[in-house]
């Protein structure tokens, strides 16, 4: 008899909290409930979340939800109409935007920050900087072994992403110029390629900066960021350095793309402004990224009107 | 009799009758069904996939080495290497998982006391309710780093920790079945066997085993099958490099890895999105080959040796 009343009295308890919310929802928000629906790149995918969770705090009728998937993925949905807002860590292919066009879809770019891709290896690892031609040359897997760039005589283990990234498509575009070595490692995530470094002494990867610094600015412990020059004729710059910023040759900006114009006033216009004024670039620093520059404003200029 | 007592049972075998014909409806039209939705995947899956080679050539596909379709340059979609990876953690995981599983069942079924069995069954079964994200997680956090220190390697996330994982996976499948086949032949085989002198193992290695014969192999059988398909736990701990394998301490990329790996990305109607499909054909017809070997070898040794 005991465990009925204690039944009762949960099944009540249980009806009235969920009463309290619904009473909530019908009775402020759900006037005009604004759903955005944002998919891609993994690099991004803490960010963009911040960010959202920062705009909903002003505005409690927007009702954004973040995931990941890739970059890849993020253009993929877009083009078969399942989002509002891709965010890839590369710009769009040719081969998308042709594949978009099929489908009467043209795609509006926005940069909405800047990483500095960051090139590490494991801590016990003697090596301190590259050229990117070194660094092509070890993820086309000419450069076997770490003494041909002035380490141990160890062989060079790679890891990268998949080629749903955007990290991947940006890295062997800009960087590598070139296939990657059929023997790279393809893992899930830049957190992937962080714990295998971590745990493999002759391991290099590629991620972004926000996975390399914790949330008080400090890097984390395990790795070692390589310095990285044009050629062997420049300064090697740390991704790191905000002051050097400008220089880093592996600095690229991150974007979001929408399936049509945008309309003034639009719920997802008013979360694009968000993401571009002061406070939203705030978020982008606090999240580990770098914010965008004029030129990236002026790109963006461009597409409203 | 009366007239009312009669009505009545016409009533009531009338309305069994209807019963009947609608359960019986019921049973067929649920067989039918599941037959329809077999012949629906498999018609999506081969409209989908034969479009492929409408621009790629058949033998480019199946025997082509190198599968890039996001190259720098060319896109390159050979699908061999791939193949090979899978055979290769499945034959991996069949080594591991085979002569434990049969071990295990003979134990169980034969050696250990009724007490003890009713505790390991249960738990070896249990290992069949574990996710494959979750022993794909202790692959990459526990055993990857492990295989690596104990082989001197730089990486542990290759082919032999993924046969590894898919083994335990396999266990379950091959313990449990092959366990029920050995307890069900009847007690006679045993007695004789004593009866004429055999010591135990004689009785378990000369009779036992070769009249279960036929139910180990199914149970191995659908092992492979499970090894096969196996997913979300290969894909953490197989490394995914697109590189042909030449020994187990190489990363593999298995075809059903590669297609959860890249079906994110591509575009509804592309040829990308069209050759996974043609990979998933080609994983079709090997576990529908796998299957059907198995139910030949099944009805053979029913048919030459009956009880």
């Amino acid at each position: 008899m005991r465990y009925i009343y204690l039944m009762v009295i949960l099944f009540l308890v249980v009806v009235a909290v969920g009463c309290t919310n619904q009473s909530r929802i019908t009775g402020e928000i759900v006037k005009n409930i604004e759903d955005i629906e944002i998919k891609g790149s993994d690099t991004l995918l803490q960010l963009v979340s911040n960010l959202a969770e920062a705009y909903t705090e002003v505005k409690p009728t927007a009702r954004i939800s973040v995931t990941g998937g890739g970059s890849g993925g993020g253009i993929a949905a877009l083009i078969n109409d399942e989002i509002d807002i891709a965010v890839a860590s590369r710009s769009i292919k040719e081969k998308e935007l042709k594949q978009a066009e099929e489908r009467g879809i043209k795609p509006w770019e926005f940069i909405i920050a800047r990483d500095m891709l960051s090139v590490i290896v494991n801590e016990d690892n003697p090596i301190l900087k590259l050229t990117i031609e070194q660094v092509s040359r070890i993820y086309k897997g000419e450069i076997t072994n770490w003494k041909e760039v002035g380490g141990k005589d160890q062989k060079i283990t790679l890891y990268g992403r998949q080629s749903t990234s955007g990290t991947y498509v940006f890295f062997m575009e800009e960087i590598v110029k070139g296939d990657y070595s059929a023997k790279m490692r393809n893992m899930e995530g830049n957190q992937a390629i962080l714990d295998a470094v971590k745990q493999d002494q002759t391991g290099v990867g590629y991620v972004g900066i926000g996975y390399i610094v914790d949330e008080k600015g400090n890097q984390v412990s395990g790795i070692k960021i390589i310095k990285i020059a044009k050629d062997e004729g420049s300064i090697y710059v740390s991704p790191l350095e905000e002051s050097t910023h400008s220089e880093y040759p592996a600095s690229r900006p991150l974007f979001q793309y929408l399936s049509k114009k945008l309309t003034k006033d639009s719920a997802i216009y008013n979360f694009l402004m968000f993401e571009l004024s002061n406070e939203g670039q705030k978020i982008v620093k606090k999240s580990g990224f770098v914010p965008i520059i004029a030129e990236d404003r002026e790109h963006n200029n461009e597409l409203f009107d | 009799m009366n007239c009312l007592t009669k009505f009545r049972m016409i009533i009531t075998s009338n309305h069994r009758n209807i019963k009947e014909k609608f359960i019986e409806l019921f049973f067929s039209a649920t067989g039918i069904i599941a037959l329809l939705i077999l012949i629906g995947i498999f018609a999506f899956l081969f409209i989908t996939g034969i479009q492929t080679f409408t621009e790629i050539s058949l033998t480019e596909f199946l025997l082509g080495n190198e599968w890039n379709p996001a190259a720098y340059g060319e896109p390159k979609w050979g699908i061999l290497s791939l193949v090979i990876g899978t055979l290769i953690v499945t034959f991996g995981s069949l080594v591991i998982a085979i002569p434990l599983g049969i071990a295990s069942a003979v134990y169980l079924s034969e050696i250990a006391r009724p007490k003890i069995r009713e505790i390991i069954k249960p738990a070896i079964e249990m290992i069949a309710g574990i996710p494959s994200v979750v022993l794909g997680l202790i692959g990459i956090l526990f055993l990857s780093p492990l295989v690596a220190l104990i082989f001197g390697l730089s990486s542990g996330l290759n082919a032999f920790t993924s046969s590894i994982i898919v083994g335990i996976m396999v266990l379950p499948t091959i313990i449990s079945i092959s366990e029920d086949v050995l307890t069900s032949l009847p007690n006679e085989f045993r007695e004789a066997s004593l009866a004429l002198g055999a010591t135990k193992w004689q009785m378990i290695r000369m009779t036992l085993l070769p009249a279960a014969l036929s139910g180990i192999v199914a149970a191995i059988m659908l092992g492979i099958g499970r090894a096969i398909g196996e997913t979300m736990a290969i894909l953490m701990v197989a490394g995914n490099s697109i590189a042909m394998p030449v020994s187990f301490f190489d990363p593999v990329r298995p075809m059903t890895a590669n297609i959860a790996i890249e079906i994110k990305e591509v575009v509804k109607g592309s040829l990308h999105y069209e050759a996974l499909f043609a990979i998933g054909l080609v994983l079709f017809v090997m576990t529908f080959v796998v299957n059907l070997i198995s139910d030949v070898i099944i009805e053979k040794q029913v048919r030459g040796y009956k009880w």
